[in-house]
């Protein structure tokens, strides 16, 4: 990836970030430190990454995202808008009555939502759904899944992981979006210490670790997936990324910023921003 | 009357005829293919079809996956696990999603018998129509199935079938129509209304024909459309006999007895009894020997008749 473009994504990062802060201080709710863990692997993903047509949410050929972390949704909508499924301003609907943008994202309720989440442990399943069917029609198009690091304590993931390394769908990866927190603590210690890729190994997958921060490191973990196995991406993050009294921290796993956070917030980004220019 | 055969037969028999003509089909199992018949679909056609092993809950999202992708899928497995296994999946990835999954759950209620309480899925109705969106069909005998999986199947959206699972008569009539949401007078009269789903409706047929002989109208009502339900057939029984009993192989709670409670508590005056399994489990034994024990009779069923009408 050139450095202009890595800086171009960049940039939409921190806006992405503004924007979700902002939505967060207007509305009262929503979950900054996992939605920040993901803006990186999100922006490459709908920007760089993923076939896909804003105007044609439902063309056949598209590639789809599902956000089986799905309080991450603050951030995921962002990143819809400004790749242009709905209008900017609609975020600012996050969470209200009669909005499209629900607290946690629900199928087809604005364009580019491909998936119902919020109570963990399904993307998985779904995302190998759409990918085995895809294939049973005759499509190319890849199917990309986003599961949190805490998400793993789901056993149902384990049943999707298992049913993949037999049918190894070419179409389907799997990212893990590794912050190490979950909502009461460090997930080593909610559900210990594991190697993840040698747990995948061992389940026949192909894993690639990467920093999921570092978009040249992004593109070369995409890069590094076979075709021949099934594929998880284990992407290095951490909660609260771009906000430095977020960073690592577990109350800010659904906190709202106060005043004096929120201006701080904002200072931090606009410094991020200044240094990118 | 044209024979008799289990439900769940003719389930699997109509699965492969419906994959002859709907390419879009694709049956799911976990691990029961035996059991819930559906052998012969894998065996004719085995590239639209997968068992995803002892794994209810990845099986029930993987079908929502297969909807997305415009499929249609069946995913089959018994009562006591869709829902009961995997109820937050359907909840979910199937019906706040809308998506076009049927799911289909044999072996319901006390009809397991020896397999015991963890079997016996006494709750899977009360569950199912909860959700909203999803329509709730429990057909009563073989003929009525195979129907009832082709309206299920032409439905655009979310359904949940309970098959039965033991032989039984076809009372459903060969040349009757199956309509989603529509409850069928099996036999009309005015004194009182037996209404029914699945197996138990041959137990009011039969109690029906005992009552006649003692000089009592009885309306019988088959209602294997739990959700929707036949409302105007509910309202008009309500009013034209005052009297109701409903029987069903499924806990007093959540099921017909509720969703008939429900719907006419706001209207007229109407005595209504439910016969069902009350607030306990079911334990092992043979099906009729649990059915006798929960008052799931013709004695039982003319009990209640009786003291409706005193």
């Amino acid at each position: 990836m050139e450095e202009t473009r890595i800086k171009e994504l960049q940039r939409l990062a921190i806006a992405v970030r503004r924007d979700a802060l902002r939505v967060q201080q207007t509305v009262g709710s929503g979950h900054l430190g996992g939605a920040f863990s993901a803006v990186e692997l999100l922006i490459y993903l709908y920007f760089q990454r993923m076939r896909l047509d804003p105007a044609r949410p439902d063309w056949p050929e598209r590639d789809s995202f599902i956000l089986s972390k799905g309080h991450a949704a603050i951030g995921y909508y962002s990143v819809l808008a400004r790749r242009g499924f709905f209008p900017h301003a609609e975020l600012d609907s996050y969470r209200q009555l009669g909005s499209r943008l629900q607290g946690h994202t629900q199928l087809d309720a604005a364009p580019g939502i491909e998936a119902s989440t919020g109570s963990l442990g399904q993307g998985y399943s779904f995302g190998l759904g759409i990918a085995l069917g895809n294939r049973k029609q005759g499509r190319q198009n890849t199917v990309y899944v986003m599961v949190g690091d805490g998400e793993l304590d789901e056993g149902q993931v384990w049943e999707a992981v298992r049913l993949q390394s037999r049918l190894k769908l070419a179409g389907l990866v799997l990212i893990v979006d590794d912050n190490q927190l979950q909502l009461d603590d460090y997930t080593r210690n909610v559900n210990g210490a594991a190697d993840l890729a040698a747990v995948f190994r061992a389940f026949g997958f192909h894993p690639v670790p990467t920093d999921g921060h570092d978009f040249a490191a992004i593109e070369r973990a995409f890069a590094a997936l076979r075709p021949d196995r099934p594929n998880v991406i284990i992407a290095r993050t951490v909660k609260g990324k771009g906000i430095s009294f977020m960073e690592d921290r577990i109350e800010w796993h659904a906190q709202k910023v106060n005043e004096a956070e929120y201006r701080q917030a904002l200072e931090e980004l606009r410094q991020q921003e200044v240094a990118l220019a | 009357m044209n024979g008799w055969q289990a439900p769940r037969d003719s389930f699997g028999q109509t699965l492969v005829e419906l994959g002859e003509t709907h390419p879009e089909l694709f049956v799911l199992n976990a691990d029961v293919a035996k059991a819930t018949k559906t052998e012969a679909f894998a065996a004719r056609f085995p590239d639209r079809y997968l068992n995803v092993g002892i794994a209810e809950q990845n099986m029930a999202g993987v079908a929502a996956g297969l909807a997305r992708s415009g499929l249609v899928p069946v995913m089959s497995t018994f009562a006591c696990f869709a829902p009961g296994r995997c109820y937050d999946q359907i909840r979910q990835s199937i019906a706040y999603s809308n998506l076009n999954v049927k799911i289909a759950a044999t072996h319901p209620g006390l009809s397991v018998g020896m397999d015991g309480a963890i079997h016996q899925s006494l709750d899977d109705l009360a569950l199912m129509r909860a959700l909203p969106g999803l329509v709730v069909l429990a057909p009563s005998d073989a003929v009525q199935t195979r129907k009832a999986l082709i309206r299920a199947v032409e439905h655009q959206g979310p359904v949940y079938l309970r098959i039965g699972r033991l032989e039984c008569p076809n009372l459903f009539p060969a040349a009757e129509d199956f309509v989603i949401g529509k409850a069928y007078t099996l036999r009309d009269g005015s004194d009182v209304t037996l209404i029914a789903h699945g197996a138990t409706v041959q137990l009011v047929w039969a109690a029906a024909a005992e009552l006649e002989r003692s000089g009592v109208s009885v309306r019988v009502l088959d209602m294997p459309s739990l959700k929707p339900l036949d409302r105007e057939a509910l309202r008009r029984a309500a009013r034209e006999t005052g009297r109701i009993v409903t029987v069903e192989d499924h806990w007093l709670c959540g099921g017909l007895y509720s969703a008939v409670c429900e719907e006419l508590a706001a209207g007229g005056p109407c005595r209504i009894r439910g016969i069902g399994v009350g607030d306990v489990f079911g334990e092992s034994g043979a099906p009729g020997a649990l059915y006798a024990k929960h008052g799931l009779t013709q004695e039982r069923l003319l009990q209640e008749v009786a003291r409706l009408l005193a």
